[in-house]
């Protein structure tokens, strides 16, 4: 605890280029980028797999392999060969990390509806977009939500390893602290780190409380 | 980088008793935390299907746990367990397996289906047999799935590790960024994905040879499908539900 005090009792660390806002800031800027960007791919593509069954099972074997890549090599390598002019050294690897979680359990959750409900929704006359829009996306959501869940916060948690080849984000607080043998500042920005992970979990519960129907979540008794 | 090569062939050849040790020390920290996950998950998800309550406070904790980033666990651990020490990075990983392994075991378990269970009482079948000969062979497919995205993402996370002195594969990474030298971190990148792979095949083949009925039935269900959707139905439903589950992660707890 008494490191805890020592690292968010300084002043010197809630301003400046190095203060908490800032990094804090910069850790949710790496975060939230790379994770629009992995669900502007890996939705559509795990909606259109899920709903045509085209290339499902290429795509989800080359996910899973993709679950493999090492962040902390990819990061490295893209330094070594880019430099770290602008965030690109970190979106890469992010974007790799939550590309895979998303798009399986996109495609999961639109090849797991009901088929009866599928052919209700084209009885009832929808088209194939009408039919993906209003009742597999829906029905889906809870675990697209989920995957998005998982890829969120394995991002915050990776994104620490960006501060290793010299960028920003909380993982500054724990490889300095490292190097520099001050471990009030390494379990400070652990600390930070878990409490965001925390949060975007918190976050998540939210939304899908907000943005999943009652009928398909179970809140609302059906009769 | 200037006309430094991607990848300089003669240092793999050079180096070929270090990349040997790495592997199997990457191996060795990947592996033991993904049994040690599912020791521990086998009789906690038992315990979570028998005495419902237990379920949610227990993926609450494992799901805390899990979202702690593996760099801050290393390093809280260090006093503990010590610098460049395998326990420092075996502990969490084993923590991670589990996250994904718990509600594996419960979704698998919950996917007997309850005239299969009461078939198995009815022909006197006493609990402990039921649940060895029929439920948790029932269990096997969500049980592996959860197994191979622990696995694979074992082998990988192991790499992190090198940033407390003990990463495996993850060594050639450091390393390659300390010398600005690009050839180990390719090496490294590569061999980690192989690594997940061929683990992944194996657990494939496990799974096949566990369950030889459901190859039967998804050949069964390839010649159905489209032809009879409706009858075709329960088959797909199940698999949907399995690997939906199961790729999913930790986190079922609270879905609801």
């Amino acid at each position: 605890m008494n490191f805890l005090i020592d690292f968010f009792g300084d002043p010197a660390n809630w301003s400046g280029p190095d203060g908490i806002p800032l990094r804090f800031a910069e850790h949710l800027q790496y975060t939230g980028l790379s994770l629009l960007i992995a669900a502007l791919i890996a939705v559509p593509l795990g909606l259109w797999i899920g709903h045509t069954g085209r290339g499902a099972l290429a795509v989800v074997l080359s996910a899973n392999a993709a679950r493999a890549l090492p962040t902390l090599g990819l990061l490295v390598l893209i330094v070594l060969l880019m430099g770290v002019g602008s965030d690109a050294p970190v979106l890469i690897p992010l974007v790799a990390l939550a590309v895979p979680p998303i798009l399986v359990n996109t495609y999961e959750g639109i090849r797991g509806v009901d088929p009866d409900l599928r052919d209700a929704a084209y009885g009832m006359g929808l088209r194939g977009g009408q039919v993906l829009g209003r009742v597999l996306v829906p029905v889906a959501l809870p675990l697209i939500l989920l995957g998005l869940r998982t890829a969120a916060i394995q991002v915050v948690a990776t994104a620490t390893v960006a501060a290793y080849v010299g960028l920003g984000g909380l993982g500054r607080y724990i490889i300095d602290g490292l190097a520099t043998q001050k471990y009030p500042l390494t379990v400070g920005g652990a600390v930070l780190v878990a409490l965001l992970a925390l949060a975007v979990q918190g976050l998540f519960t939210l939304i899908q409380r907000v943005c999943v129907s009652p009928g398909v979540s179970g809140r609302q008794k059906t009769r | 980088m200037g006309e430094e090569p991607l990848i300089r062939w003669e240092w793999i050849g050079n180096n070929g008793p270090l990349i040997r040790e790495l592997v199997a020390d990457n191996i060795i920290m990947a592996l033991v935390p993904v049994l040690v996950g599912l020791l521990v998950a086998l009789p906690l998800g038992l315990a979570a299907v028998r005495w419902r309550w237990l379920y949610q406070p227990t993926a609450g904790v494992v799901n805390v746990v899990y979202s702690l980033p593996s760099l801050a666990v290393f390093i809280v651990l260090l006093p503990i367990t010590g610098l460049a020490t395998r326990t420092t990075v075996m502990v969490p990983l084993a923590f991670y397996a589990l996250a994904v392994l718990l509600p594996a075991v419960v979704d698998g378990l919950d996917s007997v289906p309850e005239h299969v269970r009461q078939s198995a009482v009815a022909m006197g079948f006493t609990p402990a047999r039921r649940l060895l000969a029929v439920e948790l062979p029932i269990a096997v497919p969500v049980v592996l799935a959860g197994l191979r995205v622990a696995t694979v993402s074992s082998v990988s996370l192991v790499s992190v590790g090198a940033l407390v002195g003990r990463g495996g594969l993850g060594h050639l990474f450091t390393d390659g960024w300390q010398r600005q030298f690009p050839t180990p971190i390719v090496v490294g990148i590569v061999l980690i994905v192989l690594l997940a792979v061929i683990a992944d095949l194996l657990l494939v083949l496990i799974q096949r040879w566990l369950t030889p009925w459901s190859v039967a039935r998804t050949a069964t269900r390839r010649v159905t499908q489209g032809a009879a959707r409706a009858t075709a139905r329960p088959a797909a439903q199940s698999a949907g539900q399995l690997a939906g589950q199961s790729v999913a992660g930790p986190g079922r707890g609270d879905a609801a």
